[in-house]
């Protein structure tokens, strides 16, 4: 199921200004592969890249390649579509659908696919990824609330669990606690750690303990000023990049000396 | 170790208790809000107080005219229903008509063009809001219900069985579905630019939440924009219905009314604006009275509409998206 990414010579623009350049790197599967570095470094940007989600935003185009087990999404009769059904994304503020109940949050991935689910079917995907997310037992006696009546962390543990009732192969996460409390944090970071064991996981972070805590390998992404492109400067175990860093760029960043 | 304080200060020495200084501007402020609610009320309550007084007449002959019936039919009710179904009539195939077109180009507008198109289409539907209604009745009259004729005979020819279209077509084209279809223009631009302005108000971290679900550009639409939009949709078309109820000029100018009629493409039908409109310069007396009745009826109408139409948008209010 979880599936390798490797980006080949990917540049991403935003109309005529490159946005990210040169950016090439393996992420392996069942692995939490984590993406620091401070603001406006194209961490985010290059993430979007892997589910085609910043082709969203008009102008927004790459070139090069992402392979995800050795096929290129960008390929030229590759639909947006599919690929964001496999690769899926949890986004940095929680985001439910406000007009939908809890358990038509986390079936919604089944609803567009026109899947048809028998009751039982649907009970049981819905029990396993709210399982999944940690949020079951929080919220199996109001299944049929809104699920923007939840609190923060639970909405975004509710945004994972949609993510993961469709069965991806890999899962996006642009800073997904930085709208949390610290509690709701450690929850996300807990369940982080037991979907590496299904999927290739992806976080971007602005918080360096955070990657520690959670990442296997880190990636770390800067720009050498405003207007210029992000690169991607070191990537590594996540032991090394914050013990014994390689590039110069990378300790002063960790060690806090910018950023 | 500090003495503790038991004892409050007398509050006309404490510094809370002070003015901060800019509080007249704000009791200003209040007050003119306050009075501008309250005017609304005002008027609407003298507006009401008028038409009914100056209909009871109409209503009750025997309490409160000294004649026995209204002249122009034996009971009120007999002469304002008909009146009320030709209303209704005109006003819904408005609606109908304009409803999913205006959705059609205000998503157009909003989700599907590029920037450089969406811009003029959306002020060439502006502008269709700034033609006087006379100009829309003159073009119906003249232009839109020759155009019609054929299209009536035909729909006579195939669907002749349901009542709405029996009965024999017009030969002028003059008839309640020209109305209808005029109206329906006339509408059509309030409706499509609120909903345009609530399309694109949907949160993009809903929209995106759709298409990172793997969702295609009108699912997401389906999932996001709609529910988010349903209140605002209602509203509008609620609007525009108020709108269609109450124009005169372009029914008057565009319909040849004549005694109520199911069928939608015969001479026939009159609406209640379009009667007080062509009769109310010579009318005084109990025919005066039956008219402002009949105006009576309208404004009944249309507030039934509003209420309707609010509690269905407050229905559900847990699910809609504003918390």
């Amino acid at each position: 199921m979880a599936k390798r990414i490797d980006a080949v010579d990917l540049n991403v623009y935003y109309g005529s200004f490159l946005a990210v350049q040169d950016v090439n790197i393996r992420i392996e599967p069942r692995a939490v592969t984590a993406f620091i570095g401070p603001s406006g470094c194209g961490k985010t940007t290059f993430l979007r890249t892997i589910n085609r989600m910043h082709e969203v935003l008009p102008g927004a185009y790459a070139d090069g390649k992402i392979l995800l087990d050795g096929d290129n999404i960008y390929d030229a009769g590759v639909d947006p579509v599919t690929i964001r059904a496999e690769v899926g994304m949890v986004f940095q503020r929680p985001n439910p659908f406000p007009t939908m109940s809890i358990r038509e949050n986390v079936l919604a991935g089944y609803k567009l696919n026109g899947t048809r689910l028998s009751k039982s079917d649907a009970d049981a995907i819905l029990e396993k990824s709210l399982r999944g997310a940690n949020l079951w037992n929080e919220v199996k006696d109001r299944l049929d609330k809104p699920g923007s009546g939840l609190s923060g962390g639970q909405q975004q543990r509710l945004c994972i669990a949609r993510t993961v009732a469709v069965e991806p192969s890999v899962i996006l996460m642009d800073e997904p606690c930085s709208a949390l409390d610290p509690i709701s944090t450690l929850a996300v970071e807990d369940l982080i750690n037991q979907l590496k064991e299904d999927y290739t996981v992806v976080i971007v972070t602005h918080n360096m303990q955070q990657a520690a805590r959670v990442a296997d390998k880190t990636a770390f992404f800067n720009i050498q000023g405003t207007g210029q492109p992000g690169q991607l400067i070191e990537y590594a175990d996540t032991k090394t990049i914050f013990q014994n860093p390689e590039n110069e760029q990378t300790l002063n960043y960790i060690s806090g000396r910018f950023g | 170790m500090t003495e503790q304080v038991t004892e409050a200060r007398d509050p006309k020495s404490s510094p809370i208790t002070k003015s901060s200084g800019n509080a007249s501007g704000d009791k200003i402020f209040a007050g003119l809000s306050y009075g501008a609610g309250a005017l609304i009320l005002v008027v609407l309550a003298f507006v009401a107080i008028f038409l009914v007084t100056e209909s009871l007449p109409a209503l009750a002959p025997t309490l409160f005219s000294d004649q026995d019936s209204i002249s122009s039919a034996d009971n009120f009710w007999v002469y304002v229903v008909p009146l009320i179904g030709g209303t209704i009539m005109a006003s819904f195939i408005a609606i109908l008509i304009a409803t999913p077109v205006a959705i059609g180009i205000a998503l157009y507008i909003s989700h599907y063009a590029p920037r450089r198109i969406s811009t003029p289409v959306g002020y060439v539907i502006d502008l269709l809001a700034a033609i006087p209604s006379v100009v829309y009745g003159a073009w119906g009259m003249l232009t839109l219900s020759t155009a019609l004729v054929p299209v009536y005979g035909w729909l006579h020819d195939v669907l002749g069985f349901i009542p709405f279209f029996s009965g024999d077509p017009s030969t002028t084209g003059r008839t309640l579905l020209t109305s209808g279809v005029v109206l329906a223009v006339m509408i059509l631009p309030i409706i499509t630019a609120l909903c345009r302005e609530i399309f694109l108000q949907t949160p993009k971290l809903h929209e995106e939440a759709a298409l990172a679900l793997g969702a295609t550009q009108w699912e997401m639409i389906r999932m996001t924009v709609f529910p988010f939009a349903r209140a605002g949709i209602i509203s509008s078309v609620m609007l525009g219905l108020g709108r269609a109820l109450g124009e005169t000029m372009a029914v008057t100018l565009v319909l040849s009314g004549g005694v109520f009629t199911l069928s939608l493409i015969s001479s026939g039908n009159q609406t209640i604006p379009s009667e007080i409109a062509l009769n109310f310069p010579e009318a005084f007396g109990m025919r005066q009275s039956e008219l402002v009745a009949a105006g009576l009826m309208l404004f009944i109408i249309t507030l039934a509409v509003n209420m309707v139409a609010r509690a269905i948008v407050n229905r559900n209010k847990e699910f809609s998206g504003a918390n």
